[in-house]
């Protein structure tokens, strides 16, 4: 009997494991529509019943720039390569903050979401990509905000030399901490399924990573014997091409960015490889 | 010949029992080391079977090589103990989890509905979870646009639709949740225990919808359920899991038999194989089995329905004076009446050597609500004693007939509630 059916049309074959890099792009794209649903849940259901509403997304940018204003900039002293503090550390705050915050909720995709992929089959990575979107959206909105202070800024002081030959490099520079935040997220989300204990580090680590990157500095203030160390981040060219392009002050090179965009390329290709292999049994272990 | 659906072939899957903790990673390194040499994994061979109430080893066989089909169309019910992995193969089928071992195939999309609201939002209102959970079973935002008015109908909440679901009642809920799956447009649908849940006019639309499904629009239906009455009246087909192993597959209601007379389930009925049927003497018991009317074994009694009590044995000699005694006993152990076949008219005392049945019948109209047990006996009085305390219980689940009319109140006091003559004389 079912040898009569052998040769004929399957839609669907599950089997105990697949290889590591049939990565199914094509279920994916069939939930699309999914994809779109949650990226709407995530921004309608965070603010429900809040009187200030998506008003929250300029606050929290607003109040840490003036928090490292008052700490870095006037009890520390830090130089800011001579730009204006505000705009120099509103730059930071929200590149940084986009992509802590796509690796935090995507590092917790199998955790916070076990009752839904205990219940139902949809291709498990509409989730991680349905928050880097949600993140993304979160990032157009306080990119706004930077845009009103760079342009007082621009106006008011003329420190400020934007190089308008570069603005090209921006969307580069998203889909650089989208594929960066995505990556490490999902590979944090298929280990900690098992080992819980990466949750701890994470929270952590994100912390101290953002000391090692120039956030609240301008790489140009490393001494020069440690800086390898600061551009080994990747995080660090994408931060201080993106000021170098509205700012023009800040070490852009080429090949530090070719190495970031290496680097993102790898850790997705791992991640993926991870999440393929873990999200087809991770329901036994999570 | 129609075309298979699904087709499962040796699906197997195994489970570490106890917490997943430190263990855990020289497991995964022990493994890892055999899988580098080439090596069997070597915590395959350490499976048990899946027997819940027995200790054992860490690793268990939830399912263990089930192979089975179903055609196109078919609704098929799968029936089993709590934990004899039915769950298990619905996991599997529904790819939240993947096999151990084996392979299935199917034909079309499958959408499960292993618990209804899976991934409503208490946030969201009632139309945009319709469409979020829609999209989560698989549905295009076309098609739940399409389908939206008759959702809404379905679960009867047109009132509340731009209301947060989290204000819902849980049974509003609930008929939200089973409007949007059963309204799904996927090949092959998967249902497991939604009916407990709702009251007996929306079960009523679950099982009608879940007909029209599966007859009118040719689609296949997986059902599990624990409510044999809601198997029988929409299954054709029925697969019978037993200890993660795949006992039997057919028609209904051999299965449900069979399920029903499994071990322990339901000690309505009292079978032996031909090897070890009890015998004492000249006498072998063949059966003792508690019917309804129609000689079923899986209806519900009310009170008013008349139930038979069958005693089936053998004489491999002539005897006289056989008494078979069926004593009726309430929920607690007492003696509620006696009763015997023993008779003093000559011709019938002797019963010559061959099968007998005896059938007791209980009238309706005489039992109360509840559960009662009978006790069989067979004896020749003052001579020999064959068998003692054979132990059968049922369940009269409802009241539907007193001096009141028809009618569902509640328990009524008294072992037994029989409808006895009154007379009303004026003086």
């Amino acid at each position: 009997m079912s040898a009569l059916h052998t040769e004929e049309h399957w839609d669907i074959e599950i089997k105990p494991t697949e290889s590591l890099f049939k990565l199914d792009f094509k279920s994916v794209w069939q939930y699309r529509d999914l994809l779109w649903l949650l990226v709407r849940r995530d921004f309608v259901a965070q603010y429900k019943q809040t009187i200030l509403g998506p008003i929250w997304f300029f606050v929290q940018p607003l109040l840490t720039t003036l928090m490292y204003l008052l700490i870095f900039g006037r009890v520390a002293k830090m130089d800011t390569d001579g730009l204006p503090m505000i705009p120099f550390y509103l730059a930071g705050v929200i590149c940084w903050g986009y992509f802590s915050e796509s690796l935090t909720k995507t590092s917790d995709t199998f955790i916070t979401n076990a009752n839904i992929f205990g219940k139902v089959y949809f291709p498990r990575l509409v989730i991680p990509l349905s928050v880097v979107m949600s993140s993304l959206i979160r990032l157009g909105v306080q990119f706004s905000l930077f845009l009103v202070c760079w342009i007082y800024y621009l106006v008011s002081e003329k420190t400020m030399q934007p190089q308008w030959g570069l603005l090209w490099l921006l969307p580069i520079l998203v889909v650089l901490m989208a594929g960066l935040g995505l990556g490490l997220g999902v590979i944090f989300s298929s280990l900690t399924t098992k080992y819980r204990d990466l949750r701890f580090l994470l929270t952590f680590g994100i912390q101290l990573a953002m000391f090692a990157t120039p956030v609240v500095y301008p790489l140009s203030l490393a001494p020069e014997k440690y800086r390898w160390l600061i551009v080994a981040n990747p995080f660090t060219s994408i931060i201080e091409t993106f000021r170098f392009i509205f700012m023009g002050k800040g070490q852009f090179e080429w090949s530090y960015l070719a190495y970031s965009g290496v680097v993102t390329v790898v850790i997705l290709i791992v991640g993926s490889m991870i999440f393929n292999k873990v999200e087809k049994t991770f329901m036994d272990t999570v | 010949m129609k075309k298979h659906a699904i087709e499962i072939s040796n699906v197997s899957k195994l489970y570490r029992l106890g917490e997943v903790g430190t263990g855990t990673i020289s497991h995964d390194l022990n493994r890892w080391w055999h899988r580098i040499r080439g090596k069997e994994d070597p915590y395959l061979q350490l499976g048990q079977e899946n027997k819940r109430d027995s200790k054992g080893g860490e690793y268990v066989w939830a399912i263990k090589d089930v192979s089975f089909s179903v055609e196109q169309g078919e609704v098929l019910g799968i029936v089993g103990k709590n934990g004899a992995g039915k769950s298990t193969l619905l996991k599997l089928l529904s790819r939240v989890t993947a096999p151990t071992t084996g392979s299935i195939r199917a034909r079309g999309r499958i959408a499960s509905l292993l618990e209804v609201g899976t991934g409503f939002h208490p946030e969201l209102t009632g139309r945009e979870n319709i469409f979020l959970n829609g999209a989560i079973l698989g549905m295009t935002k076309q098609e739940i646009k399409s389908k939206f008015d008759e959702i809404v109908e379905f679960a009867g909440v047109e009132r509340y639709i731009d209301t947060p679901v989290k204000r819902y009642s849980s049974g509003m809920y609930v008929r939200l949740a089973f409007g949007v799956a059963a309204h799904l447009e996927s090949e092959i649908l998967i249902v497991d225990e939604v009916l407990a849940v709702g009251d007996a006019e929306f079960q009523n639309k679950c099982i009608g919808k879940m007909n029209d499904v599966s007859k009118k629009e040719g689609r296949t239906v997986l059902f599990v359920s624990h409510n044999m009455n809601a198997v029988k009246t929409l299954c054709t087909k029925g697969a019978l899991i037993e200890r993660g192993t795949l006992a039997a597959t057919g028609d209904i209601q051999p299965i449900i038999d069979r399920y029903l007379t499994s071990d322990a389930q339901n000690t309505r009925v009292l079978s032996w194989s031909d090897a070890d049927k009890p015998t004492k003497g000249e006498i072998e018991l063949q059966h003792i089995s508690i019917l309804d009317s129609k000689g079923r074994l899986d209806n519900a009694f009310t009170t008013s329905d008349d139930v038979f009590v069958h005693v089936g044995y053998k004489l491999k000699e002539d005897l006289k004076d056989l008494r078979i005694t069926a004593s009726l006993l309430s929920y607690d152990g007492a003696v509620i009446c006696c009763t015997s076949d023993f008779t003093f008219q000559d011709s019938a005392r002797l019963r010559t050597k061959g099968e007998y049945e005896s059938v007791l019948k209980i009238p309706g109209a005489f039992l109360n609500m509840g559960k009662y047990f009978i006790q069989v006996e067979i004896d020749i009085p003052r001579t020999k004693l064959y068998f003692k305390d054979i132990t059968l219980e049922f369940m009269v689940d409802e009241v539907v007939e007193n001096q009141l009319g028809v009618t569902i109140n509640p328990k009524p006091p008294g072992l037994i509630h029989p409808i006895l003559n009154w007379q009303i004389n004026k003086r």
